[in-house]
């Protein structure tokens, strides 16, 4: 996964409440097998002349900022994959649909939650075309007149950022022995959880 | 101390590691896998080289992009075809039971993972779908996840979660004639919004919900996430014993004993404290129907189309203003005089055995208003056979509708049942999203029997006035 340390852009103002999955990423396009190149697919129905991120200087924006509930929705990660492909890297929002939220770290994507007047402050650096410096180290982001606004994110998130984990590296990594443990007890207290490869068989060859 | 929730006992029986803070690595009993969500997730096993941990605890089957005219009719070959043999050849290489297209088990998988009685109570149970929440309805932890923790799933069993706070929804007073529990569900989210659940899990209880069915419990459970939430659950009782009993993959004989006594105990405690908790009169509800394009923006069908001009957050008439223009809705229009072009009933909201009766009931007898186009496409091939096998689908024929076979058809639009530009659809799914039904398509939301009132006068209707 890449890494995301500091970065400076201008940022594109989208400033809507409640952008969900299929607005980012409409469901016809979910029959693409593959996660590269997805970014032309972004906002399919809104693409185009006065469509923000295609009017300069805004094509070039590694920063999204938007409004309440971004990402609501479908659990698609295509949401995130192809807001990455087009180089969107931070994306500044009021809140986030939950999903999206937890899909964009696992993409080297940083999602920020702002409100009040230093949201508005965001916002109107995005839309005065002057660019943010958003840095994961000292969870800040910088506004050129010389703000600095803190943002909260959990630590966790935060080292899986910076150093570009792949999660699931780490749970093999550092837990395979207690998943082994706890599925001894699991056997024995709940054991009507493990379903016999008998029944499974018999289930899918009903199907067939 | 006090007691504790329904979700903080299921939680803490599958903490396989505390992390900092409301983190934990918990362990997944069931994971449902389908088409769209998984090529990326299998891939990556690959990629990296790892195995999948336990076939044993996963089923597959593919639904968003089948197309629902099957019998008789090929599969063009295109990129629908493809993700679906690419499921099936994935399946069949990680050892996960796959659920085939033409067969009898094949379905939507909120629909038949309770129906097989992989869904069970007090269990963890994840999908690549946030639709996941359908299956809280049998009092498990059940969550919607992205193509990265489906990857996680596959190779470990686990993923890194945060505990969701807790809010208790408390259904008070029974059912009117006319109003379902889709009804009750479209009103909450537009009383509490789309925001209104996010960080918590919902516990749906009070005297309304003893009486509901298990289909019912699981539409209420499934629009859980519609109103921000990832988590819906009721309590296990007997009416969800009696739904599992002798499913093929539910514990038989003693076990099916022992599990019965664990789930009996899968309540929330007496002085357990919830984050957050509302009541909700559902004694008073009218049928609703969604004018706007999040499920927030609904009303009863009594009322009218609301006017922007007239609100005093700014915020809110904006939204607005652009949810009408997109619906092409002029404020102060009766909402039963909004005409309709197309009907659409099925989905895992509203594609069960219970929800083609209750259409059915309305049809009986009748016709499908003059141009409009409508289709019939249950959740699944048991519910289209249990369907069969009583008549229903004569009834939707004689008035006119189509009679499909399985999948999620027009509630995502990814196949070729699809909205054209500028059409309106009354449609029993649950998301009437810009686009969701396709491009320029519009959504109105509603229960069967609603939907089915729409298809034979042509326009959005009162279904009281034909019962
Ligand atoms: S029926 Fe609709 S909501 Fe349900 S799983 Fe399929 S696409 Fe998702």
């Amino acid at each position: 996964m890449d890494k995301f340390t500091s970065l400076t852009s201008l940022a594109a103002p989208l400033l809507e409440n409640a952008i969900d999955t299929d607005i980012i990423f409409p469901a016809r396009f979910l029959l693409l097998l593959d996660r590269e190149g997805l970014g032309k697919h972004a906002f399919n129905e809104w693409r185009g002349p006065g469509f923000v991120l295609d009017t300069p200087p805004y094509d070039k924006a590694q920063i999204l900022v938007t409004g309440e509930n971004f990402g609501t929705g479908s659990s698609r990660e295509q949401a995130v994959w192809t807001l990455a492909d087009l180089g969107i890297r931070c994306v500044i929002a009021r809140s986030f649909g939950e999903i999206f939220y937890s899909n964009c770290f696992k993409n080297g994507v940083l999602p920020i939650r702002l409100t009040g007047t230093e949201m508005e402050a965001v916002e109107s650096a995005a839309e005065a075309q002057t660019p943010l410096t958003v840095d994961l180290e000292s969870k800040t982001v910088s506004l050129p007149d010389g703000q600095v606004i803190p943002f909260d994110i959990a630590d966790h998130h935060r080292r899986a950022l910076l150093a570009g984990l792949d999660e699931v590296g780490m749970i093999l990594a550092d837990h395979s022995q207690t998943i082994a443990e706890f599925e001894e007890r699991r056997r024995t207290a709940t054991p009507w959880l493990d379903l016999s490869q008998d029944k499974l068989d018999a289930l899918a060859e009903d199907g067939a | 101390m006090t007691g504790k929730t329904l979700y903080d006992k299921i939680w803490e029986q599958h903490v396989v590691a505390p992390f900092e803070g409301r983190d934990c690595l918990l362990y997944v009993d069931r994971h449902l896998v389908q088409e769209v969500s998984s090529p990326q997730a299998f891939a990556s096993l690959d990629q990296n080289d790892r195995p999948l941990r336990r076939p044993d605890l996963h089923i597959a089957v593919a639904d968003h992009a089948v197309p629902t005219r099957r019998r008789g009719h090929p599969f063009a070959d295109g990129l629908a075809r493809q993700q679906v043999d690419r499921l099936r050849e994935n399946a069949e290489k990680f050892g996960i039971a796959y659920m085939p297209m033409n067969g009898d088990r094949h379905g939507i998988v909120h629909v038949i993972g309770p129906e097989t009685g992989f869904t069970l109570p007090g269990c963890t149970l994840v999908c690549g779908d946030s639709h996941t929440s359908t299956h809280g309805a049998f009092g498990c932890i059940a969550f919607g996840i992205g193509a990265s923790e489906c990857a996680s799933v596959f190779a470990t069993q686990t993923i890194r979660q945060t505990r969701q706070k807790t809010m208790r929804v408390n259904l008070e007073g029974g059912l009117p004639a006319g109003v379902t529990v889709k009804d009750v569900i479209l009103a909450l989210i537009a009383e509490i919004g789309t925001g209104g659940g996010v960080g918590y899990a919902i516990e749906y209880a009070g005297s309304t919900i003893a009486g509901l069915s298990m289909e019912a419990r699981m539409t209420l459970c499934n629009m859980t996430i519609e109103a921000g939430s990832r988590v819906g659950m009721v309590a296990p009782d007997e009416v969800t014993f009696a739904y599992l009993e002798g499913r093929p993959l539910a514990p038989e004989g003693e076990m099916w004993d022992r599990a019965v006594a664990a789930w009996s105990n899968l309540r929330s405690d007496e002085d357990a404290v919830f984050d957050r908790e509302i009541t909700f009169d559902t004694s008073v509800l009218e049928p609703q129907v969604s004018w706007g394009t999040t499920p927030e923006q609904t009303g009863a069908i009594t009322g009218v189309v609301p006017n922007p001009e007239q609100m005093t957050d700014r915020g809110r008439a904006a939204r607005i203003r652009k949810s009408l223009d997109y619906m092409d809705l002029t404020p102060g229009t009766r909402l039963n005089e909004i005409t309709i072009d197309r009907v659409f009933i099925g989905s895992c909201t509203n594609g069960r055995l219970e929800d083609l009766r209750a259409a059915a009931r309305v049809l009986e007898g009748r016709r499908v208003a003059g141009s409009v186009k409508a289709i019939a496409v249950p959740g699944s091939a048991a519910v289209r056979l249990a369907a069969e096998a009583e008549g229903l689908h004569e009834i939707f024929l004689a008035a006119g509708f189509e009679w499909r076979d399985s999948g999620c058809s027009m509630c995502v639009a990814m196949n070729d049942d699809r909205l054209e530009e500028g059409e309106r659809c009354a449609s029993t799914s649950n998301r009437n999203f810009e686009g969701r039904q396709g491009k320029g398509g519009r959504t109105h939301l509603m229960s069967p029997q609603m939907a089915a009132a729409a298809a034979v006068t042509g326009r959005l209707s009162d279904v009281r006035e034909l019962l």
